[in-house]
């Protein structure tokens, strides 16, 4: 009898409960409780002009939008296990994560948009500290969150919290879009003696502008939010926690335009690490890109925790770092600006790009010798943003 | 981490390498048994410190790569029941089987389940008494004394829903097997030290000397390896064929005692099968006395169809050093870690896999342009 | 399959049979919890290296500085020969 499916119908009481603890499939059903739930929840955490409006959609302002800027738009799903873990939960990297996509593009984040599928059967409380740190992130991070959605599907077809953000931001005028940029040459006027490119000057942020010659930096040290992950499922005990380093990047991509500094590509390290991240870019360009072991910053007690899961750090996650790839002669004044904002404080350079082999990064080791760091095969951790 | 990141100093590999490069005066072929030992060495690039003379050939040291398919075929047969949680260790998961492997059956709803240590799956056993809990129990004889307390433990405590699919298998009888070969270019060993560390060396004797090969054992880290290979070569120069120990600090002659004494009451030897090098005598594990109620061969009954191996497959010859895997016309063309034709593509110890990793190609060898070293 | 990794000798519990005698093992700021029924011998603050949940040896301090000891004297001979160093 437990075994036996639904045939034709499910009956439901159409009484609806004031569902105080848990998600019922009535908090997406549109009705009473969808209501109450925007009204309990999320309008408190992200009171904004726009929500306030309760509208189908959000209608904005652009402060900064000018003849010659642009606009970047973003989207990205996050579906971690488990929900909330050391230094975060899965509302710090929804916020987070497309603010940095949109930071990538050296775009200023400014809005996002929020849907959330919602497993029947949810703690409230689990919803709410979610929703309370993404309000955190967002006010950190200088965005609003101006639109959202709920849906509900039965117990057991979710797991526990799916939440997909999608973002806007704006790139002050000057930087060339990337429909532009393809096929065209950067416009470079001459250097002058402070070495830093005019905001009118700059070519887009995108992979496409990287060459041979160039520097490879990344922000701070890697593998801390697939460790903070792993830590949670595979129930790692540790002497002091390792955090995940969820963060907005925005700070230190804001920095680096307004020091004048010529980036060339900006890339967050998330699934798949540094590892992955490089390999997507030396393939795109035909380049070769060069580490040096030594170089790569990775901290003792994350070592270790790779050490033991037989992880390669270079392919561990991270969801508050990035690589920039610039050239050689800005790298020392992009380090100094670098160094001087929190969430890239720590940063180093770590690598070249070369013209030959193509399509490969390549690993000078710690005791001299070369080796290819390759593309992940299969999943090495999966769920882990 | 201490004991670990010293051996990976750059100064002293230097050292090491020039010391190496001073002692030979002439080729010498050299295997290191131990899939660990093999990823070291091609993840750190160590190759490109050593003396063009010195070739490294890479051994059946992969528990993983030399289980028989037909018990990849059993194992997935036992997975598919729906009363039993199959527990693996991660490696063993996408090893093709004749049809399936593990990680297929285990997206096709199989409970399949990866644990770190056989005690895992015995607590397993104890919280979920309504399930047959099978451990994959595969490795060399590192890992007999651990899979022997699994099995000691469920004994003593009256755990009946556990069982163990052994596929034990052991170093010296592989290494003979290797040598008495017509095929054999092998001309000195560095042993698997962590082996040796369970059973100590003195197994080794009779073969330094039958076979008149120098016989290191050898650890895991950069230096462990290069100081093994200076050992080993120096007595190649001097004509010596004994047994020295590098990894002193792990390893004692007579080995680890209570361990050796505990596997002795669990298993007892058997002939085995080795994927790729077919049956070798006494060269396995398997349950024995009143152990044999944890053994899932028999608590399973299995049609036993013949199993079929992929006819590109050659991972045979690689196992015995006698082709490297960028060698294999299939090796990254059609056999990849997302679908390989054989373990040694697919095992975290396999030669294959390490080559695919760390950028050795067949058509384009991308390790050949690098830059090496300044030569010696 | 043969990864084994060192770790300090934290705490120990003992419970009855050698067969169940575990203890908290510290990975360079990891704990994780060992059976140390192969290792007798160990004792708290010692090294021991740990293979799938259970200790097999007890690190040897002394060996484990050999190499770096026949570096130095390698080292001290290049000088002494009055070779270029290193």
């Amino acid at each position: 009898m437990a075994d036996a499916k639904p045939t034709t119908f499910t009956l439901s009481c159409p009484v609806p409960r004031v569902a105080d603890d848990r998600i019922v499939l009535a908090h997406g059903g549109g009705g009473r409780l969808t209501h109450q739930l925007i009204e309990k929840i999320f309008l408190p955490a992200f009171a904004n002009a726009a929500l306030e409006e309760r509208h189908d959609g959000a209608v904005l302002p652009i402060p900064g939008l000018r003849a010659g800027s642009r606009l970047a738009f973003t989207t990205d799903s996050f579906v971690v296990r488990p929900l909330i873990f050391p230094g975060g939960n899965i509302g710090d990297l929804a916020v987070n994560g497309t603010v940095n996509d949109l930071a990538m593009c050296g775009a200023r984040p400014l809005y996002l948009s929020a849907g959330f599928i919602l497993e029947e059967g949810l703690e409230m409380e689990t919803l709410r500290t979610v929703v309370s740190s993404m309000r955190e992130a967002a006010a950190k991070a200088g965005v609003k969150l101006v639109t959202g959605d709920t849906k509900v599907v039965d117990k057991g077809k979710g797991d526990g919290i799916f939440i997909n953000t999608s973002g806007i931001g704006v790139i002050e005028s000057g930087l060339a879009n990337s429909f532009e940029r393809a096929g065209l040459q950067p416009r470079h006027q001459e250097q002058k003696e402070t070495g830093a490119l005019a905001l009118e000057e700059r070519p887009a942020i995108s992979p496409s502008a990287v060459q041979p010659g160039d520097a490879v930096l990344v922000s701070g040290d890697l593998g801390r939010h697939g460790i903070a992950i792993l830590s949670v499922r595979e129930g790692l005990e540790f002497e002091s926690p390792i955090l995940s380093d969820t963060a907005s990047l925005w700070p230190a991509v804001e920095a680096l335009l307004n020091a004048g500094i010529e980036i060339h590509c900006l890339r967050d390290l998330t699934r798949g690490g540094l590892a992955t991240t490089l390999n997507e870019i030396a393939g795109d360009r035909d380049v070769c890109i060069k580490l040096e072991e030594a170089l790569i910053p990775v901290d003792e007690v994350v070592q270790g925790a790779c050490e033991i899961l037989g992880l390669d750090p270079l392919y561990v996650a991270n969801e508050g770092r990035f690589a920039a790839i610039l050239p050689e002669a800005q790298a020392a004044a992009a380090l100094d600006v670098l160094k001087k904002v929190d969430v890239s404080r720590d940063s180093v350079r770590v690598g070249k790009v070369e013209a030959a082999p193509g399509r490969t990064v390549v690993l000078h080791s710690r005791i001299g010798g070369n080796r290819v760091v390759d593309m992940l095969s299969g999943e090495q951790l999966p769920r882990i943003c | 981490m201490k004991f670990l990141s010293e051996y990976r100093d750059q100064k002293a590999a230097e050292q090491l390498a020039d010391a190496i490069g001073k002692k030979t005066t002439r080729p010498w072929t050299i295997m290191e048994v131990c899939g660990g030992q093999t990823h070291t060495i091609v993840k750190s690039g160590l190759e490109d410190l050593l003396p063009r003379e010195i070739t490294l050939v890479h051994g059946p040291g992969c528990p993983v790569c030399v289980t028989p398919i037909e018990l990849i075929d059993k194992a997935v047969s036992i997975a598919q029941r729906p009363e039993v949680i199959f527990c693996s260790f991660g490696d063993m998961l996408r090893v093709p089987g004749s049809r399936k492997s593990l990680f297929d059956v285990k997206a096709e709803g199989a409970d399949v389940r990866i644990v770190y240590s056989p005690l895992d799956a015995l607590k397993l056993a104890k919280t979920n008494r309504d399930r047959q809990v099978v451990f994959f129990a595969v490795g060399f004889e590192t890992t007999a004394p651990a899979n022997a307390m699994a099995a000691w433990q469920a004994d003593h405590d009256g755990v009946e829903n556990f069982s163990l699919l052994v596929s034990h298998v052991l170093v010296p009888p592989a290494m003979e097997a290797l040598l008495s070969s017509d095929h054999c270019v092998v001309q000195g060993f560095l042993a698997a030290g962590h082996v040796c560390t369970v059973m100590g060396f003195e197994e080794y004797l009779p073969i330094a000397e039958k076979y008149k090969v120098p016989i290191v054992v050898t650890g895991f880290e950069p230096l462990d390896i290069l100081e093994g290979i200076l050992m080993a070569v120096t007595q190649l120069e001097e004509g010596r064929q004994e047994v020295e120990n590098q990894y002193s600090r792990a390893v004692r002659r007579e080995g680890n005692r209570p361990a050796q004494e505990r596997i002795s009451e669990v298993f007892e030897v058997s002939p085995r099968q080795w994927r790729g090098l077919g049956e070798i005598p006494a060269s396995g594990f398997q349950l024995r006395g009143r152990f044999q109620k944890y053994d899932a061969n028999l608590r399973f009954p299995f049609s036993g169809e013949p199993g079929r191996e992929s006819p590109e497959c050659i991972a045979g010859l690689i196992l015995q050093g006698i082709k490297k895997p960028h060698e294999c016309p299939a090796f990254a063309v059609k056999c990849t870690p997302e679908n390989p034709l054989g373990a040694p593509m697919v095992s975290s110890e396999g030669a294959c896999a390490a080559y695919y990793h760390y950028g050795r190609r067949q058509t384009h060898d991308v390790h050949a342009e690098l830059p090496s070293p300044a030569s010696r | 399959m043969c990864l084994a990794v060192p770790g300090r000798l934290i705490e120990i519990i003992d419970e009855g049979d050698v067969a169940f005698r575990r203890g908290k093992v510290d990975f360079g700021g990891i704990r994780k919890e060992v059976n140390l029924a192969y290792t007798p011998e160990a004792e708290v603050g010692k090294y021991v290296l740990v293979h799938v949940g259970f200790a097999i040896s007890v690190i040897d301090e002394a060996e484990a500085q050999r190499v770096f000891q026949y570096l130095r004297e390698l080292g001290a001979l290049k000088e002494e020969l009055g070779e270029v160093p290193q």
